[in-house]
């Protein structure tokens, strides 16, 4: 580790080199509460027993300890034929009557219905939050942002009351609105963020040069702060991806998400599917991590190269 | 032209070139104004009123209620009163046969036991004048006042006493306040230990996120953007899939009692009771929360110039006093973020406790949704969110007024 490197100054005393690696001993003990937990959940969903603990064999690196039926029970559980030849029909079974593929498809429904509407209303909005004649910018910014400070039981709560009134409880409809509002403060927060580093006189030049405002928006407006808002949107989709209270107080058993999945599969059947599922979604989280950072450095070396 | 006749239509013209750019900028954010008030302050509010507004009974008995409310709760109550109990009670079968049981319900919540004597009346066939005595030969319960008393607390539409519920307290039918009994006064108890959770967990997080945020901000650069990706992880993360590993970790036959049956500390006999309890909740939210103490302070120790604390050292401090009193108090703006963003989240936290934390590690927000789905006596689990609410407003204003919700960012 780069951290670690050992040229200490020759005034250096015993006492400052023994801070020196108490402190790095500290710091790598919370790296690892930080991190330990998610990977030890790797090796742990490829477990042949039905435990969520190492066996003997597996710890032994015995290749017979180790299977890949759980990852098999994700497409299987809930099948009409799970043990049939996988062929298409199999997977046909799988798609239609898995229950984790039911929740994926509900999940990834929602997920991008409510981030279309979540991020189309919140740039809206923050481009009029962002310019310099809006009134009462303060109190409206706090209305708008407020979905995301309220806990998320009163807010679910709230939505049931108002929604089963209206009819809109245990409707797709329903759930994709309570996710979009859920998503819109990320998209808000975001974008101004994105519109304060916006230079507005490139507004007025394309105004001068003969475009009406919503040419202006699209051609010019927009790809500069397309990254406000892609981020914005990333946010509000794995709000949404990863909401569970909502789902549990508005929706009906068919529209499962996977994180409602996780919760049943939790309180009711527990199961190394779940440490399964688990996995994937780490590698999921892992390989967005790295686009987005691998992104920062590109932007960051096309900066470098655009200075010099 | 007299000039100033010029500057005044000027003046004009500006103030409403003025005023349409602000309805422009008004009407962009109208829609999403709109949406935010339809589908959250409204059910927010609906939310709050609940909590004052239970109906079930004064729709169901309106005649009864009425009644009821003229009584004065000790004196024998008159035979008007029992046959419009009785009629209305047989009459609201006829519009929705579930009527009937769910003022029994609401009735039982102040007297256990009432839904037995409310199906004796709902199955009895010949109750006739005088239906005093006739109620009374069918259970003797009908003549002790208790029951009406009962009644005559869940008969107003508009009451105090979820909220006071809420506190702890019981309204009489009297309509005096009484502290309530033991075996039901469990929300102060829940109230106290959310706020303790809340503090201990903000306390750890301080504790574990201050020296990651000081090696992150002075480490160099692509060493500190490597760590970075390390806090980003959980935080990207599922919280469920958190969750999940530390069911996994914690258990019984876990993998960190495994372990230290390994080693030989425990014996495995012996194993330790980490999950489903306080100590489960602590640990989990504190990893949940950690990223969301690390991330503020970060942004603001990277803006500290080391300089500072190497004119301390030079001018003689000890590297303690150089850390405590010239360090340390520039980290205050970003300590003060985190923790107060931390305290929000974990006061209203529902996800890990209700997952990890058993019975001893439950909170507030918990008994809400038990409210909510096992016993359905919403008005209460309203009147416990508005105060929740409230309180978590309170602490968001403060948050505003001490850090601004503008200067909140996203990693």
């Amino acid at each position: 580790m780069k951290f670690l490197k050992l040229n200490f100054p020759p005034y250096a005393t015993g006492l400052e080199i023994a801070w020196f690696f108490a402190f790095r001993a500290v710091c790598i003990a919370i790296f690892v509460f930080l991190v330990a937990p998610i990977l030890v959940i790797i090796p742990l969903s490829f477990n042949k027993e039905s435990f969520f603990s190492f066996t003997s064999g597996m710890l032994a690196l015995k290749p017979e300890a180790y299977s890949l039926k759980w990852y098999r029970d994700i497409f299987a559980n809930g099948m009409l034929a799970p043990d049939a030849p996988l062929s298409l029909d199999w997977f046909k079974d799988s798609w239609m009557r898995s229950q984790w593929m039911i929740a994926l498809k509900n999940s990834i429904f929602v997920g991008v219905s409510a981030t279309a509407v979540a991020t189309t209303l919140g740039t809206l909005a923050s481009v009029g939050l962002s310019r310099p004649e809006m009134p009462y910018r303060g109190l409206i910014t706090g209305i708008l942002i407020s979905p995301m400070i309220v806990p998320i039981v009163i807010t679910a709560a709230g939505m049931f009351f108002f929604f089963s009134q209206i009819g809109l409880s245990q409707t797709y409809l329903g759930l994709v609105l309570a996710h979009a509002l859920l998503g819109t403060p990320f998209v808000v927060i975001t974008v101004t963020a994105t519109l304060t580093s916006f230079d507005r006189s490139l507004m007025r030049a394309a105004a001068n040069l003969g475009a009406n405002p919503l040419t202006a928006f699209f051609k010019v407006q927009m790809p500069l702060i397309l990254p406000g808002i892609i981020s914005g949107g990333l946010f509000a989709f794995i709000t949404s991806f990863d909401e569970v209270v909502v789902v549990l107080f508005l929706a009906e058993p068919d529209q499962r998400t996977i994180p409602r999945q996780m919760w049943s599969g939790l309180r009711e059947q527990v199961s190394p599917t779940i440490l399964a599922v688990a996995t994937i979604l780490i590698m999921i989280s892992l390989v967005l991590l790295m686009s987005l950072e691998l992104t920062r450095r590109r932007m960051e070396r096309l900066k470098m190269e655009a200075h010099s | 032209m007299h000039p100033t006749i010029d500057q005044k239509a000027l003046t004009r013209q500006l103030a409403t070139a003025e005023r349409r750019n602000k309805i422009k900028a008004f009407l962009l954010v109208l829609p999403l104004l709109l949406f935010v008030l339809a589908s959250f302050i409204v059910p927010i509010g609906s939310l709050v009123w609940q909590g004052g507004y239970s109906d079930t009974f004064a729709n169901a008995l309106p005649e009864t209620s009425k009644l009821l409310a003229a009584w004065d709760a000790k004196s024998p109550v008159s035979e008007e009163l029992v046959k419009s109990f009785v009629t209305e009670l047989k009459a609201s079968k006829l519009k929705d046969p579930a009527t009937p049981t769910r003022v029994a319900t609401v009735v039982n919540r102040e007297l256990s036991g009432s839904v037995s004597k409310f199906k004796q009346v709902m199955n009895a066939s010949d109750l006739a004048s005088p239906y005093k005595e006739k109620l009374t030969a069918l259970n003797g319960e009908w003549e002790k006042p208790d029951l009406w008393r009962a009644m005559k607390i869940v008969s107003p539409s508009f009451t105090p006493r979820f909220y006071l519920q809420a506190v702890d307290l019981r309204l009489t039918a009297e309509g005096d306040v009484k502290p309530e009994g033991d075996e039901n006064a469990i929300h102060l108890l829940l109230f106290g230990r959310t706020l303790m959770v809340a503090a201990l967990v903000t306390f750890f997080c301080a504790l574990l996120g201050f020296p990651i945020a000081y090696l992150l901000a002075h480490a160099e650069t692509k060493t500190s953007n490597m760590l970075l990706i390390i806090v980003l992880l959980p935080f990207w993360t599922s919280l469920l899939v958190r969750t999940t590993a530390w069911i996994a970790l914690l258990q019984q036959n876990g993998v960190v009692n495994d372990f230290l049956v390994a080693i030989g500390l425990i014996d495995n006999d012996h194993r330790l009771v980490m999950m489903y309890n306080m100590f489960a909740t602590l640990v989990a939210m504190t990893h949940v929360l950690l990223p969301f103490m690390i991330l503020p302070m970060f942004s603001v120790m990277k803006t500290i110039k080391p300089n500072l604390v190497r004119a301390a050292l030079s001018l003689g401090a000890t590297p303690w006093t150089a850390f405590w009193k010239v360090y340390f108090p520039q980290t205050i703006p970003g300590l003060g973020a985190g923790c107060l963003l931390v305290f929000i989240l974990a006061v209203g936290y529902y996800i890990t406790p209700a997952l990890v934390g058993g019975q001893s590690g439950q909170l507030i927000s918990n008994i809400i949704a038990f409210h909510m789905q096992k016993t359905l006596n919403w008005s209460l689990a309203s009147a416990i969110a508005t105060l929740l609410l409230i309180g978590v407003l309170l602490l968001y204003w403060l948050y505003n007024r001490l850090v601004g919700i503008d200067k909140m960012k996203l990693a």
